[in-house]
């Protein structure tokens, strides 16, 4: 309360008075208290916990390396492939890994450039989320041919056989695309982390004063610095602004550019992008609630941030619902018989179970936040973030099975359910992912320190004006 | 042998950091800076600082990466492995586009975080202002104007005294190798 009064402004009322703003930051952190809360994180004592967690997503990533071992061993036949339906698992879940990267760019680059100050609470982890989805995604590709000796095909490189890659393909695009993605996502992820580190170099001694030191790079804080430092910012967010919206528009080419009823069509790439941050915001949601339950981050990771990406989840879950409608109105409309008939038979064929799972998760659940107090309630929004994530699982999986399963001749129509290796290897990736995951929020500040203390009104020259000037 | 490499003084909040910047630019001081936790809106100005280069960095890398992008692709499907596929020309630069906008951004983004540690001059693990000992809270909540030795007007018997008369605390020098 001391701080309070100390700071009038501080006063919810007076701040929306000034401006409607409400404030970031609640439970009266000052900046030092917020340095404690954050960095205290990774310096006290592993927890025993942690350990078990780890323990587990080491197991569930060993179980991948166990089923991407036997897939190269033995080959894509331990897989639930048939003709005509080549592609099964392997692609739906690099589609559902890359879509869940996405939000972490939307809240880093988007929302940045849309001066959304709120993003500055989540936009760490979500970053990390984004590196460590879109490595899980990455090694789809890699294996899917099951012959990972080869994978070498996919880059433009000089070889023995004197060939190269067809640039007119979009699974070419896609290595660049996502290869890009990656690569630019954990510039943007680390520049970020710069001044951080340099904060915990400085609470630490000896060896991991050393370490962190060499990470922040010898960080001092000096205008000089920052001057550079906030203009680079600015141009990664403005180059990583337009690459997220292409990553998921040139996967959704790999399926529109191909000759199949149901893929063919000119929405996919912007359904597909909505897509993504749909699902992202999923796990985003997942992640922000059970990170800021153990670590007791409620003062920075907000209801109202909550409630903010809920409205996200809300606009982002109807643009996918109204491109279903879409795709259905347009199928029929085009009086082409057969891409009506892959549309009849997605939602009323031997896949219809998969079809509404898919709707009911992703387009009805999402409706609930209309009501103010069901997107405040922590327990709804985490129910509802997990509808999120199996609904989108479930949207690519109906658009890659239910389309190949009923191709073009319906002799050669088979139906397609996955081997143990399939669910062995989708169940692994999650262990990559929380693995990568729980590193992280052990050893690196999940919350971007700098960046929260600049949109707190102490951190604005302005805010001591009005006590009588600056003394 | 140690010798006086700048001199150090702390501020209490933003407010006075940028009141205390332009009085250090007034008083004709060119090598000192000004270290906060967070980006202060409104220090460039006080401190009579240029504008980032690094717009022209990035901006020159995008046009390279997007050169080499194109080039690559015509290069490979028109002269080194021409093969006709689906009937469309060798070079399809339609087709070409994502490829060469993917390597725009990766060049971008290159140059846009190299360019800036190396217009920072990072990484420089040592500094002399890492030679005090309470600098360490300028990443919490500390705010210092730092004057580097190297300056012309610096002047250590009157640096201190100036540092205070224009409201910093905790004035010291920065005494090193």
């Amino acid at each position: 309360m001391s701080i309070l009064n100390k700071h009038p402004q501080r006063d919810s009322a007076a701040t929306e008075a000034l401006g409607g703003e409400e404030l970031l930051v609640t439970g009266g952190h000052s900046f030092s208290t917020l340095t404690d809360k954050v960095s205290g994180i990774v310096e006290t004592k592993t927890p025993p916990k942690w350990y078990l967690l780890f323990a587990m997503a080491v197991s569930g990533a060993m179980v991948l390396l166990g089923a991407i071992g036997w897939l190269v061993w033995e080959g894509t036949g331990i897989w639930g492939l048939n003709n005509p339906v080549g592609w099964g698992w392997a692609i739906v879940n690099f589609v559902f890994w890359v879509g869940i990267g996405h939000a972490g760019t939307l809240i880093s680059a988007i929302l940045f450039l849309l001066r959304q100050q709120w993003r500055t609470a989540i936009n760490r982890f979500a970053e990390a989320m984004t590196i460590f989805a879109v490595i899980c995604a990455l090694v789809f590709p890699g294996i899917h041919v099951g012959r990972i000796w080869l994978a070498y095909y996919m880059f433009p490189i000089p070889n023995q056989m004197l060939i190269w890659p067809n640039f007119r393909s979009p699974l070419l695009w896609d290595i660049f695309a996502v290869g890009t993605y990656f690569t630019v996502s954990t510039l943007f992820w680390y520049v970020g982390l710069i001044p951080d580190l340099a904060t915990l170099r400085d609470r630490a001694t000896k060896v991991r004063k050393k370490v962190l030191g060499f990470f922040a790079m010898g960080w001092r804080g000096g205008n000089r610095q920052w001057q550079h430092y906030e203009k680079a910012y600015l141009m990664l967010a403005g180059l990583a602004t337009p690459l997220v919206l292409s990553v998921h528009s040139v996967v959704a080419t790999d399926f529109a550019t191909s000759m199949v009823p149901g893929w063919h069509t000119t929405i996919f790439p912007p359904y597909f992008v909505a897509g993504a941050v749909f699902s992202g915001f999923g796990m985003v949601m997942t992640l922000a609630i059970i990170a800021r339950k153990i670590y007791g981050l409620e003062d920075i990771i907000t209801v109202n941030h909550l409630e903010k990406m809920n409205k996200i989840i809300l606009v982002t879950g109807s643009m996918v619902g109204y491109a279903y409608m879409t795709e259905f109105f347009i199928a029929w409309y085009s009086g082409n018989e057969y891409e009506f008939f892959a549309f009849i038979n997605r939602a009323l064929g031997p896949y219809a179970w998969a079809y509404w799972i898919m709707f009911l998760c992703n387009v009805i659940t999402p409706q609930i936040f209309w009501f103010k107090k069901l997107r405040r309630s922590i327990p709804v929004m985490f129910v509802a973030s997990i509808f999120v994530n199996i609904g989108m699982w479930f949207e690519r999986f109906v658009i890659t099975v239910t389309s190949l399963s009923r191709d073009f001749l319906p002799s050669s129509w088979d139906y397609y359910s996955p081997s143990i290796w399939d669910i062995l290897t989708f169940v692994g990736s999650f262990g990559l992912f929380f693995t990568f995951f729980l590193l992280f929020l052990r050893f690196l500040p999940m919350v971007a320190l700098a960046e929260v203390k600049g949109v707190m009104p102490e951190a604005d020259p302005h805010n001591y004006h009005s006590e009588g000037g600056a003394k | 042998m140690s010798q006086t490499l700048g001199a150090l003084a702390r501020f209490t909040n933003p407010a006075e950091l940028i009141e205390a910047a332009k009085k250090v630019r007034d008083a004709g001081y060119k090598k000192f800076d000004c270290h906060s936790p967070f980006p202060i809106h409104g220090m460039d100005d006080a401190m009579g600082l240029k504008r980032s280069p690094l717009g022209y960095i990035v901006g020159g890398m995008t046009l390279t990466g997007a050169t080499v992008g194109m080039t690559l692709q015509y290069w490979v499907a028109a002269v080194e492995y021409p093969l006709i596929i689906s009937g469309k020309p060798f070079f399809s630069w339609q087709a070409f586009i994502i490829v060469t906008f993917a390597l725009f951004v990766l060049f971008g983004a290159f140059g846009a975080v190299l360019g800036m540690l190396h217009l920072n001059r990072l990484p420089r693990l040592h500094h002399p202002v890492f030679y005090s000992d309470k600098f360490a809270k300028v990443t919490d909540d500390a705010f210092y104007v730092s004057i580097e030795a190297e300056d012309e007007q610096f002047d250590e018997d009157k640096i201190q005294k100036f540092l205070s008369s224009i409201g910093g605390t905790d004035v010291e020098l920065l005494v090193g190798e």
